[in-house]
């Protein structure tokens, strides 16, 4: 366990963050904000067929119209770049930024017309004639994976793009031994995070320098790497600035077709190009989609509701393309059986193909489904054998003195006391009186419901589903830097490589380097480097810039507060361990002597006949930093997936009118658990953003298709996005259990709310209803559908 | 997104605006533009020019013309909701403008505009027709006036011709002594168009009874719909009584059916939302609490 | 066409397509990109601005409609350069955001409730920052961030100047219409 610093002085507290001064005034940086000289602007032709054959495709007449520079084709493209980067292993799955000679989803991307103007591109997309052929089609996933669906990639000879079953532990044994089972099925509709930016890049090749800078609204690890790959161009060639503010991304921001098209065209046309894609866009084709899946769930367990087994089938339809989606039935392997001590598992993961958008990846990875699912499980239990689903919980969880804790999937949960959060959250609302309350709305004519929701936010992202479901895959490295420098007039600067898109990485970056230096954070610089300037980063995805990002930056500047103390120490004729650093200067206890910051400064700049022998001049460190705990490849289907484990327990009340049926939100209460709080601002922030995420998740929001494959909900005013006024106050219990795998003990926190709110909300309506004998399996639940539902059993009840 | 191009003009007068109009069939209104911008947008409309009424201010006002209150195509939506005279002249128009859409569309949206665009689902033109107020139509020939009832054809879709132009609204104020409303929506968030949405006005006499009733549905079918509450006039009707009447006078809706809503559940909540609006109104005009 | 825009209390000329919106004129013609896009159709309310001191949004304008107007975007809250309004002040005291793209927006109503109404409630908070969806935060922090100012907009008692858009005087009290 690493040591931590015996008291913060600036972790934990409550201090602002430093990137809201420029975004209250109107002077973040987006990419939309980018004007570069000469830039030109894409519009794009999208399929008006689910899948068809491209006949021929006519561009002469958008060609004469005014401002109009090019219209190019995926054929064309196909000819001058290489298929996008498939996270499995399927080849015969080729993904163009445009289609090939067949479109494959309505909207997919057909041809882009670039122009002087977004208006004149938009103008001569209108021209475009294209002749299709349609082919069959399949929508549904199920369909999808039998034989004789329409095949979305024929040459692939199927549309199951992953299946994989794996048991961990008895299963058989143990379901043959338990005296009770149950089953069920329940969907998570296709939802996603919609950024309220949609994706944006510009791109200006300089063939003179040969050289392709890159603007872009981005979220994705190894970004330059893929397009560089998909140009057939040296990654050193390939410049992404990282200091572009992100409009949200929350997962989905990949952006990688959408670059590959423009650095392309910027590359034949000899002029930068920019897409930002209009909702239109973003919404049928632009990276926007998330997970849509069926879950057919067994548990076996006792009469004491101990769940000793389950048996999960997990269904995906990703859509009509790979890209990393499916690695999202991989992810929540490293957290398959929640808080719970069940201790084995089989689990059947299956991504198939269909003829709808690509998904992308969405808060969480595949994990809030898979809480969804396990925590329904929980309260079916509980409803089985007339058990408090409190309790039933509290029976199954994980004791705080069992950690770590080897889960049969081959992950340790690094800590956690769920038992004390679930008592602090129930002494905070008064549970009693809660339920009192419940049973007051039920006997007033309201239906009211209690929904609770105990789940796992694994954090600390490192990538180790992709070996586990791709054997070609022998990645184990998954690493974040900090370089730190102190300048020759002694201000400090710390690098970051990455961007961000409100996740606060300046803030914690300043706070965590001001913490062991024990300088003001608010002194301190932080920049963001070019890609080509930059130390490896594999960007926030997994809930990991506190744990790994503020990991690099601790380590940077326990080196940095070294090398100053060596310094002195040499200066002093001590060792290093008998000179001591305190607030940016050092001083020797025995003779008194102090040397303070600008002294140190002067020698590690100025003077080199005074440092120590064989130190090298320059006050910089930098510190590459490997994922905690990730240190070999899956065995036997089993992996350490992610280092830390934050918990999250959910107290949700929802009444609402029979008729009606508008849920409520009267209460909701969540306590959580992410160990040591680096920001608590940023972290409160998450936990409110992604409850909010789940409830629109659980109630609004999906991408809807018709029978004829056409999307439904390609606007705001039919993809419906939590408002002010559908959101409820949200009381936040806090507990700190702290990570020993983790510099202060910190755990991720950004998909935190979002984790479990699914669960405890559909809990909650599905507790309302249940004295009618119905309940609700698929998200999202809407007004009319329970409203449907209820007139439906009444009828049978009277009728 | 972007608008396929047309011309704008901003004519000097009403006269002008409807030679305008009549001149060229391709040509559109413009007013708020809070319905018309996003189908431009979206290329969903595409008019050659479009004719901004919206600063004409003869077309911008509220004022009591006898029995009636009329108010001017181009008056916003927010002047509407802030005004104290149609406030106390048309409670049931101050209960329904907080359902129309947001804050900040309501600063730039019009009653003649939500009026023109005829959404089923929208309040005002539901208020309009439950109250039986009439549209005023200016166009070269002059200026008349039809009933709400009339105007309103189906989804987006009204009796308005070529060089014609909504210029006014004119609700009829009940001169009552003792008037009540009622209003009742239900959508998916508390800002979008409505599934359902039921408005009711009632007025009593001294002793209690009921001698005039007016009940609108909005959101189930192509179009508000007045419903026939006469029955409610002489008595003073208790709960089972309005949702029996409510119940038969439904029969004459139909209902949609969409993504967000079934036609079923349209056609109950129909008939839940109507009960409640008129019972509302009951202890409203009986000066009980809401 | 050219328009002639009074933009924070400048008069500011563009050359314009008529098709041109406001929010896209704002942005492209004046360099004001405070203002964002997020839909295009009038339903996050990114690109809210205050026209007379309403809020309303940009991208439901155009840019031919919009003279005579006095237009105030996000650029124009700030006193001075480096120098924080109250209502910005305060959204940066509760972390009343994320990544800070639906932010000017939802800053511009809230500045437009506050010269309203002195004394929020919590449901006028609510109702006027509902057309201005955040993504992010869920909202708790930015409702807080409004009580807030609120609170500190009520507790300077001198007169402000009224050089200072956010300290402009405020309507008297009961005005919640």
């Amino acid at each position: 366990m690493t040591a931590h610093p015996p008291r913060l002085k600036f972790v934990s507290s409550n201090r602002r963050v430093r990137e809201d001064r420029r975004f209250v005034v109107g002077q973040g940086r987006y990419v939309a904000d980018i004007v570069v000289d000469e830039m030109l602007h894409v519009a794009i032709v999208p399929s008006q067929h689910p899948a068809a054959r491209i006949v021929s495709i006519d561009t002469s007449q958008a060609l004469t119209m005014p401002g109009v520079v090019y219209a190019l084709t995926g054929e064309e493209l196909a000819k001058a770049v290489d298929p996008l980067m498939n996270g499995l292993d399927t080849p015969k799955v080729r993904r163009y930024p445009l289609a090939v000679g067949q479109v494959r989803y309505a909207g997919e991307w057909v041809v882009a017309v670039v122009a002087e103007s977004r208006a004149q591109a938009e103008d001569a997309i209108e021209k475009v004639r294209i002749e299709y052929e349609p082919l069959p089609y399949v929508i549904d996933a199920e369909e999808a994976i039998t034989a004789a669906s329409a095949k979305v990639h024929p040459e692939h000879g199927t549309n199951v793009l992953l299946d994989r079953t794996f048991v961990w532990g008895e299963v058989d044994r143990h379901f043959a031994e338990s005296p009770r089972h149950l089953k069920f099925q329940v969907k998570w509709g296709r939802n996603s995070t919609v950024p309220i930016e949609t994706f944006g890049v510009v791109a200006k090749w300089d063939p003179w320098r040969e050289m392709l800078d890159v603007w872009a609204s981005i979220q994705m690890p190894k970004y330059p790497d893929q397009i560089s790959r998909a140009l057939r161009i040296p990654a050193n060639n390939v410049r992404v600035h990282h200091d572009v503010d992100v409009g949200g991304s929350y997962g989905v921001k990949r952006g990688i077709k959408q670059t590959v098209l423009v650095s392309h065209l910027s590359r034949i046309i000899g002029r930068p190009v920019r897409l930002i894609e209009d909702r239109l866009e973003n919404m049928r084709a632009g990276d926007a989609h998330g997970p849509e899946r069926l879950f057919d769930v067994e548990v076996a367990f006792n009469d004491r509701g101990i769940v000793k087994s389950m048996k999960m089938r997990a269904l995906d339809n990703v859509g009509a393309y790979a890209g990393r989606s499916p690695f999202q039935l991989g992810k929540p392997i490293g957290a398959i059986v929640g808080p719970y001590k069940i201790e084995s598992v089989q689990y059947r993961a299956i991504a198939t193909l269909s003829n709808k958008a690509a998904q992308e990846a969405v808060r969480g990875f595949g994990q809030s489904p898979t809480n969804y699912a396990i925590e329904t499980a929980i309260d079916k239990v509980a409803g089985a054998l007339g058990l408090d689903r409190i309790e039933v919980r509290r029976r199954n969880f994980i004791r705080s003195d069992e950690f770590p804790y080897l889960i049969p999937s081959g992950t340790h949960y690094d800590s956690g006391d769920y038992h004390t959060v679930v008592d602090k959250v129930l002494r905070h609302a008064d549970y009693d009186a809660l339920v009192r309350e419940r049973d007051a709305l039920r006997a007033s004519g309201m239906m009211a419901g209690i929904g609770i929701a105990a789940c796992l936010e694994p954090s600390g992202g490192n990538s180790s589903f992709e070996p586990l479901l791709n054997e070609k895959n022998t990645t184990t490295t998954w690493m974040d830097s900090c370089r730190i420098n102190i300048d020759g007039v002694g201000f400090v600067t710390v690098a970051i490589h990455t961007t961000s898109s409100g996740q606060g990485h300046e803030t914690l970056a300043a706070t965590v380097v001001g913490e062991v230096l024990e300088i003001d954070p608010d002194k301190i610089r932080i920049v963001r480097p070019d890609s080509l300037a930059s130390l490896p980063s594999n960007t926030p995805v997994g809930s990991r810039m506190a744990i790994m990002m503020g990991g690099a930056c601790y380590h940077a500047a326990q080196k940095l507060k070294s090398k100053l103390t060596q310094i002195a120490a040499h200066q002093f004729g001590v060792a290093e361990n008998d000179a001591v650093y305190a607030q940016g200067n050092v001083t020797d206890p025995r003779s008194g002597k102090t040397l303070s910051w600008i002294d140190l400064v002067n020698i590690g700049h100025r003077q080199y006949h005074a440092l120590p022998p064989g130190m090298d001049p320059g006050l910089e460190t930098t510190h590459v930093m490997q994922v905690p705990t990730a240190t070999k490849l899956p065995e036997d289907g089993r992996v350490q997936m992610y280092p830390c484990h934050s918990f999250e327990f959910h107290l949700v009340l929802v009444a609402f009118d029979p008729e009606i049926a508008k849920p409520q939100i009267r209460r909701y209460v969540i306590g959580h658990d992410c160990g040591t709080v680096i920001n608590p601002h940023i972290v409160k922030g998450m936990t409110l953003g992604g409850i909010a995420h789940g409830l629109g998740a659980t109630l609004l929001e999906e991408f809807v298709y018709d029978d004829e494959g056409q999307i439904l909900t390609q606007t705001f005013m039919d993809y419906l996005l939590p408002s002010s006024h559908e959101m409820p106050d949200v009381e936040i219990v806090h507990h700190c259990t702290p990570s020993p795998f983790t510099v202060f003990g910190q755990k991720g926190s950004g998909e935190s709310g979002y984790l479990g709110a699914p669960a405890a909300i559909s809990g909650a309506i599905n507790d309302a209803v249940s004295s009618l004998g119905i309940s609700f399996s698929r998200l999202p639940i809407r007004i009319a559908a329970i409203s449907d539902a209820i007139a439906a059993a009444d009828k049978i009840k009277k009728g | 997104m972007k608008p396929a191009p047309f011309e704008y003009v901003r004519p000097g007068s009403i006269a002008e605006a409807c030679e305008l109009l009549a001149a060229d069939e391709d040509a559109r209104v413009i007013s708020g533009g809070q319905t018309l911008v996003p189908m431009l947008a979206m290329r969903l409309a595409r008019p050659a020019r479009l004719v901004d009424i919206y600063r004409l201010p003869e077309l911008n006002g509220i004022r009591i013309d006898g029995d009636v209150l009329a108010i001017g195509a181009t008056t916003r939506q927010v002047q509407v909701e802030r005004s104290a005279a149609a406030q106390q002249a048309l409670p049931l128009l101050a209960r329904a403008l907080p359902w129309v859409g947001h804050p900040p569309t309501r600063n730039r949206g019009t009653v003649g505009g939500s009026v023109a665009h005829a959404d089923p689902s929208a309040e005002i033109p539901l208020v309009a027709v439950t109250l039986a107020a009439e549209i005023e139509i200016t166009n070269p020939d002059g200026v008349s006036t039809m009933p709400a009832d009339d105007f309103f054809i189906g989804p987006m879709l009204t009796a308005v011709m070529p060089g014609d132009c909504v210029t006014a609204v004119r609700f009829p104020i009940w001169r009552h002594a003792r008037v009540g409303t009622g209003f009742h929506e239900v959508s998916a968030r508390q800002s979008d168009f409505a599934f359902v949405a039921a408005a009711a006005q009632i007025a009593l006499d001294d002793n209690g009874q009921c001698i005039e009733a007016a009940l609108g549905i909005g959101g189930v079918g192509d179009r508000a719909v007045r419903l026939d509450v006469s029955g409610l006039i002489g008595g003073r009707p208790d709960k089972t009584a309005i949702v029996e009447l409510v119940r038969d006078a439904s029969q004459v809706l139909e209902a949609t059916s969409d993504l967000h809503a079934s036609a079923d559940y349209r056609m109950r909540v129909a008939v839940t939302l109507g009960v409640r609006a008129l019972e509302d109104a009951f202890r409203d005009a009986q000066g009980g609490a809401q | 066409m050219k328009v002639s825009l009074n933009v924070n209390g400048r008069t500011r000329e563009a050359e314009v397509e008529p098709r041109k919106t406001l929010l896209d004129t704002l942005r492209e013609d004046l360099s004001l990109v405070g203002s964002h896009a997020g839909c295009e159709h009038g339903v996050c309310g990114a690109c809210t601005i205050l026209l007379d001191g309403e809020p309303v949004r940009s991208c439901l304008m155009f840019a031919a409609q919009a003279d005579g107007y006095a237009i105030t975007t996000i650029e124009g809250l700030a006193p001075a350069p480096g120098e924080l309004s109250v209502l910005q002040d305060a959204f940066c005291e509760t972390h009343g955001m994320q990544c800070g793209y639906c932010t000017p927006g939802m800053i511009l109503a809230a500045q437009a409730l506050l010269q309203r109404v002195t004394e929020p409630s919590r449901e006028d908070i609510v109702d006027a920052i509902s057309g201005n969806i955040c993504r992010c935060t869920g909202y708790g922090q930015i409702v807080e961030a409004i009580e807030l100012a609120a609170e500190r907009l009520r507790q300077v008692n001198m007169p402000r100047s009224s050089a200072n858009a956010d300290n402009a005087p405020a309507a008297p009290h009961g005005d919640r219409s």
